[in-house]
């Protein structure tokens, strides 16, 4: 396996809320490896967005606290730094990050060329040192000239077209495939280490995902940087990822590379999801019941209440990671061992 | 520049705030040139008891007024009274409620609610009430009728940029800034202000008609600026005596007072809908 870059370690994060604490993370755990594309994968609500949050160091600070747990980035445990020194120094530089939407994620008032050198001016590669952010700091021009080259290469290699003219204009006279490419054009401009990408093609309709998928991937794979991706979509996390992690209200149930992921998954969720997928034998195939609330959650494995192989053990405490095979681990006490491949 | 430059040929294809701006323009030009367009401008001050209530003719295109002065030349000094009142209270206005809604907006807290319970306090009670009772209380002269104006509209720019910023604060940009280490100072400033600022612009200039017509009244009240001034408010509330007879007397001022206030409220009609960010353009499209 490639060096560790990212490791989250039993992370627990809950959230107060007035009709009691949610619990959203429940002593999660993630690696990223370097270079590796990740895609973290769950229902609505499930905690992925938290969990890229709590990474970046960017979660609600009046509603949210982490309770336990460790983001190790390149050996250096993130929670433990100062606000400050993420600020400057992590998020934007070495890690950054791909939104949901790309239109609200823009200025309006502002055109492109402004907001991308904008970021530059405090996130430049080329930026030696701590930048003081001054209200009236001076960006030197030297510089400026160096950025803005990298920019045009940059926004020519995510395959916009006439990146002098992209940047004179205003957000809203682009397209949302051209302002998503810009994002992640936006997103590499600092040479980071890590991507986070959060639901980065849901707002797009399905022929520009592919597009923007690709190119993500292939962006990613030839600088070396990894990307995590979270996604509701199984069909995007398997063209795109190395290796996937499932989550399921706020607990991660399996974790394999992407072929053995969707060729045998092997906790009972994973495979329900998989199932449910629409196929023309089978037509649609839901899990029965809902998902549950996360103040008062289900004990000990989570999904329990829905599972078909759930004993008493499964509701007293969390199984530990049972490894299936290299990197393919599973959180279940009864894991699917043989399974026929779903094709 | 050319986002200007399409600005204004924006507001050149809008008739109406046109319009608006054409008549504007007219008043500053009748405020600032009102020594040499006026036929008398001894009048703001002399009498000539003899001309008193002389109907429009050739020596006083307007007529005359109870003390024989000149109601043409006095209603061109008049513009220089409205304008400073509209411009020195409005800016006041902006200068104090702007910056107490942006940081009421910014930060969430006991502070922010304490500056717009004040505010609310302030709009609590009706503006000319408030106004009437300022200027009452200080005595009437030119400049505590702008203290009063100032005092009862600033709370109109506090609410209105605290309500924009809670909205704009919650756009990804801002979150970005902040994240990638932007101080609340340089959020504010350069990040939700620009946001924000066409709808001050807005709501600035259809406040100046607000206030125009506030101060007339005032002025109408007895409350302006004391008797030889050519105030619109005073001379109209002089006028009443003689009214149906010197019809032109309340007739002049009341059409300034007319035209001004709806001059302004065209012109923020216009720029409400030309500053929309969403139809800004670049320049390269912008033909």
């Amino acid at each position: 396996m490639t060096d560790e870059l990212l490791a989250v370690r039993d992370l627990k994060v809950s959230f107060g809320s007035d009709s009691g604490i949610a619990h959203v993370l429940d002593y999660v755990n993630l690696t990223i490896g370097q270079g590796e594309i990740v895609g973290l994968v769950g229902e609505s609500g499930c905690g992925k967005t938290t969990l890229a949050r709590a990474i970046l160091g960017v979660l609600p600070t009046n509603a949210a606290r982490i309770d336990a747990g460790t983001v190790h980035f390149l050996g250096d445990d993130l929670l433990k730094r100062p606000a400050e020194h993420l600020s400057t120094n992590i998020r934007g530089r070495d890690i950054t990050f791909i939104p949901q939407d790309p239109y609200s994620s823009f200025n309006p008032v502002f055109t492109i060329g402004t907001q991308v050198m904008e970021l530059m001016r405090w996130k430049s590669p080329r930026l030696q040192g701590d930048s003081k952010r001054g209200l009236l700091s001076r960006y030197p021009r030297q510089r400026f000239e160096a950025d803005r080259q990298h920019v045009i290469e940059l926004l020519n290699t995510v395959q916009l077209p006439q990146p002098e003219q992209i940047l004179k204009k205003y957000p809203h006279e682009i397209s949302g495939g051209q302002r998503q490419r810009l994002m992640i054009a936006m997103a590499l401009l600092p040479d980071p280490k890590l991507i986070i990408a959060d639901e980065p093609t849901t707002a797009l309709d399905v022929t520009i995902q592919a597009q923007i998928l690709k190119l993500l991937r292939q962006l990613a794979s030839e600088r070396n940087v990894a990307v995590l991706f979270t996604t509701h979509d199984l069909g995007t996390a398997y063209e795109i990822c190395d290796s996937v992690t499932v989550m399921y209200a706020g607990q991660e149930m399996e974790s394999a590379p992407s072929s053995g992921f969707f060729n045998r998954p092997s906790h009972p969720y994973t495979k329900r999801l998989l199932d449910s997928l629409p196929s023309r034998e089978r037509g649609i195939e839901g899990i029965a019941g809902e998902i549950p609330a996360l103040i008062n959650p289900p004990t000990g494995c989570r999904f329990h209440p829905r599972c078909d192989f759930a004993t008493d053990a499964c509701a007293q405490a969390r199984p530990d990671p049972e490894t299936i095979d290299a990197q393919h681990w599973v959180r279940c006490y009864h894991p699917i061992k043989k399974m026929a491949a779903a094709s | 520049m050319d986002t200007f430059r399409f600005l204004a040929r924006k507001l050149i294809e809008d008739r109406i705030a046109l319009i608006g701006l054409i008549i504007i323009i007219l008043l500053f030009a009748a405020a600032g040139l009102a020594p040499f367009l006026s036929t008398h401008p001894a009048d703001v001050a002399e009498f000539h008891p003899k001309l008193r209530l002389m109907g429009p003719n050739d020596n006083n295109w307007f007529g005359t007024d109870r003390m024989g002065s000149d109601i043409y030349s006095r209603i061109l000094y008049g513009a220089r009274i409205t304008i400073s009142i509209a411009v020195i209270a409005i800016g006041a206005s902006v200068l104090v409620g702007v910056p107490i809604g942006l940081v009421a907006g910014y930060y969430h807290g006991w502070f922010s609610d304490m500056l717009m319970r004040v505010s609310d306090v302030f709009l609590a009670v009706p503006q000319i009430v408030l106004a009437i009772a300022i200027a009452q209380t200080l005595g009437p002269a030119i400049e505590n009728i702008i203290l009063a104006l100032s005092a009862t509209y600033w709370p109109f720019w506090a609410r209105l940029v605290y309500a924009e910023t809670r909205s704009i604060q919650n756009e990804i940009f801002v979150e970005a800034s902040l994240a990638l280490g932007a101080s609340p100072a340089r959020v504010m400033l350069l990040h939700i202000l620009p946001n924000i600022s066409s709808s001050i612009i807005v709501r600035t200039t259809i406040g100046m008609g607000g206030t125009i017509l506030t101060a007339a009244t005032l002025g109408f009240l007895g409350l302006g600026a004391p008797a030889p001034s050519p105030e619109w408010g005073r001379m109209i509330s002089e006028s009443r005596e003689f009214l149906p007879e010197a019809w032109w007397y309340a007739t002049v001022p009341g059409i300034a007072i007319f035209l001004v206030v709806m001059a302004f409220n065209l012109l923020g009609d216009g720029l409400r809908d030309i500053l929309d960010p969403k139809i800004r353009r670049s320049p390269s499209n912008d033909r």
